[in-house]
């Protein structure tokens, strides 16, 4: 005996002129639309003015045009690598195993910021240093570091507008200069950085620089306490100015080519030289310097003794993303880092998937070691 | 002949192990979707879905050895052999895109040469050599797989409430109830009569 005789029939189409099924059906497509609603609010597709990992990678492409296969941000660059040579210093502020006495391999990157991968070198240009640090057990540090003193603006979404204010026009292929001054109107605060930016001018080269990395972080102690930083790599190599004769006829690759040159010739050495934030010094704002009274360690020394072409494999393949922390260093609440952990990954992401072309910086029989 | 007992709802330990896995995979959905678009709370929904996706790795291991051991109730006799074949295609399918995605997304920071960082100092060893062609089909795959997964999420939820409010059949009981493992009498064979 069956025991329910209409019970196939219920899975059946169900009956629409019963008002009690229809209204059990539409919850069922309700309940269902909550979740697809709830997707699209998380995805931003509710929200199409959002500022987006989409947009800020777009605004670059505005700037510099399209260059599939390179980076979005600080596209012409060169390999190098070495070792860092830890002294221990460190080792009382952050429990990373970075700051441990001891050697390890380092994978750095030299570049010009921007987007521009075939740019001819220029002595106004911003220059970065990304070094990848490799400790034994695997635990890597990536920081990316330019060789200006703070950061223009302290937001990304400000940062987003002054990229479109600087956006060639369409029509005369040319920055609208009313875009940007429309844009420091809005932001004031542009031309107190752009002082403080203009007070100290850029080195000679790649080698004698100084860079910095602008955002504060944690470092965080074997016993818990926590120290806001600063940390920057200072040149062994005396800084030397500019010369006088800059935008003569150097060279496309000039920067870089003294750069191979002079690893050609011996290691380049850098200190990285860590600053100690005091209570209330700004972590969230890296367009605010420290005062220079703060107390500041050198933990160790960056050598580069190798220069190489961007190729699979080397630096070229590595996202310099500034959030590739070890246990011991922490983001601080600076906006700007959990952004450009952002827009580093999708520019990575885009960029891994492209055809990829030689990159304008190569590297001779002179590239050191 | 006494009836053969069968238990009409899914053991307590495999209800626990759905109910969790369903918050964290819905959870998981969410904040995979939000972090490929986010700046200023990249990091944060990052740092949440790298780990949470190894605990979803983790735990479908668990579900899968307890389902061999406490397999789940039998779909009522009545249900019409495709919806039951349906039904268990879509769930091979949860169980298979529960698998792939943390597995794809392990391969894929490998491939990145991404330190995966679960928690502090613990970090996961790369399961693929630094390779961005890798890299780049195994990160297209695992956007593919996360809709597949959502699709799929919705067609379950979809039809687990067609059970619960048109068939009213007691399978969404069967997952849904707070009683322990009552019994009642097996169905019939579907077409059967005595």
């Amino acid at each position: 005996m069956q025991r329910d005789p209409d019970s196939s029939r219920k899975y059946g189409l169900p009956s629409f002129s019963d008002i009690g099924t229809l209204v059990r059906l539409a919850v069922v497509g309700a309940l269902a639309l909550v979740f697809v609603v709830a997707f699209a609010a998380a995805a931003g597709w509710l929200s199409p003015g959002r500022l987006t990992q989409d947009r800020m990678i777009a605004a670059f492409t505005q700037v510099n045009g399209p260059h599939p296969g390179f980076r979005r941000n600080h596209a012409k660059g060169v390999c190098g690598t070495g070792t860092f040579e830890s002294n221990g210093n460190g080792e009382h502020l952050s429990s990373a195993t970075v700051f441990k006495s001891g050697r390890m391999p380092v994978v750095a990157r030299f570049a010009f910021a921007g987007g521009q991968p075939f740019v001819t070198d220029g002595p106004g240009i911003v220059r970065s240093l990304a070094i990848s640090f490799r400790p034994p057990g695997g635990e890597e540090w990536r920081t990316g570091m330019i060789d200006i003193p703070v950061f223009p603006v302290r937001d990304p979404h400000v940062f987003y507008e002054q990229l479109v204010a600087g956006a060639p026009d369409p029509a005369t292929g040319k920055p609208d200069p009313a875009k940007m001054e429309a844009f420091r109107a809005a932001h004031p605060d542009i031309a107190r950085t752009t002082g403080i930016i203009k007070q100290h001018p850029f080195s000679s080269g790649f080698g004698d620089e100084t860079y910095n990395a602008l955002n504060a972080f944690r470092f965080v102690s074997a016993t818990g306490a926590v120290t806001p930083v600063r940390w920057s790599v200072v040149p062994e190599t005396p800084s030397t100015p500019q010369p006088q004769d800059q935008g003569a006829d150097r060279g496309k690759n000039y920067l870089f080519d003294e750069l191979i040159a002079a690893v050609g010739r011996g290691p380049l050495r850098w200190h990285l030289v860590v600053t100690l934030g005091h209570r209330g010094d700004p972590t969230d704002d890296a367009t605010v310097p420290w005062p220079d009274a703060r107390e500041h360690v050198d933990v160790g020394t960056v050598t580069i003794d190798r220069i190489e072409a961007e190729a699979p494999g080397n630096c070229r393949d590595i996202n310099y993303d500034p959030l590739v922390l070890p246990a011991g260093i922490e983001p601080s609440d600076d906006p700007l880092l959990s952004a450009r952990s952002a827009a580093y990954s999708e520019s990575f992401r885009l960029r891994a998937g492209e055809p990829k072309t030689q990159s304008a910086v190569q590297v001779g029989a002179e590239g050191g070691k | 002949m006494a009836p053969k007992i069968v238990n009409d709802v899914f053991p307590p330990f495999s209800r626990i192990l759905h109910w969790l896995m369903a918050v964290m995979i819905l959870a998981m959905l969410l904040i995979g979707i939000a972090m490929v678009a986010a700046l200023d709370d990249y990091h944060r929904l990052v740092s949440i879905h790298k780990p949470l996706g190894m605990l979803i790795l983790v735990l479908v291991a668990v579900r899968l050895i307890n389902r061999l051991f406490q397999p789940p109730p039998p779909l009522p006799a009545a249900m019409p052999a495709w919806q039951q074949i349906i039904a268990h295609a879509s769930h091979f399918a949860l169980y298979g895109l529960m698998f792939a995605l943390p597995m794809v997304g392990w391969g894929m920071l490998s491939a990145a040469r991404y330190p995966i960082v679960l928690w502090g100092p613990l970090q996961l060893p790369p399961i693929l050599p630094h390779s961005l062609p890798l890299y780049t089909v195994l990160r297209d795959a695992h956007t593919v797989l996360a809709y597949l997964l959502f699709l799929t999420f919705l067609a379950h939820f979809a039809a687990a409430m067609m059970h619960a409010l048109i068939y009213r059949d007691g399978v969404f009981q069967s997952m849904a109830s707070w009683r322990g493992r009552a019994t009642r009498p097996a169905d019939p064979p579907s077409g059967a009569a005595s």
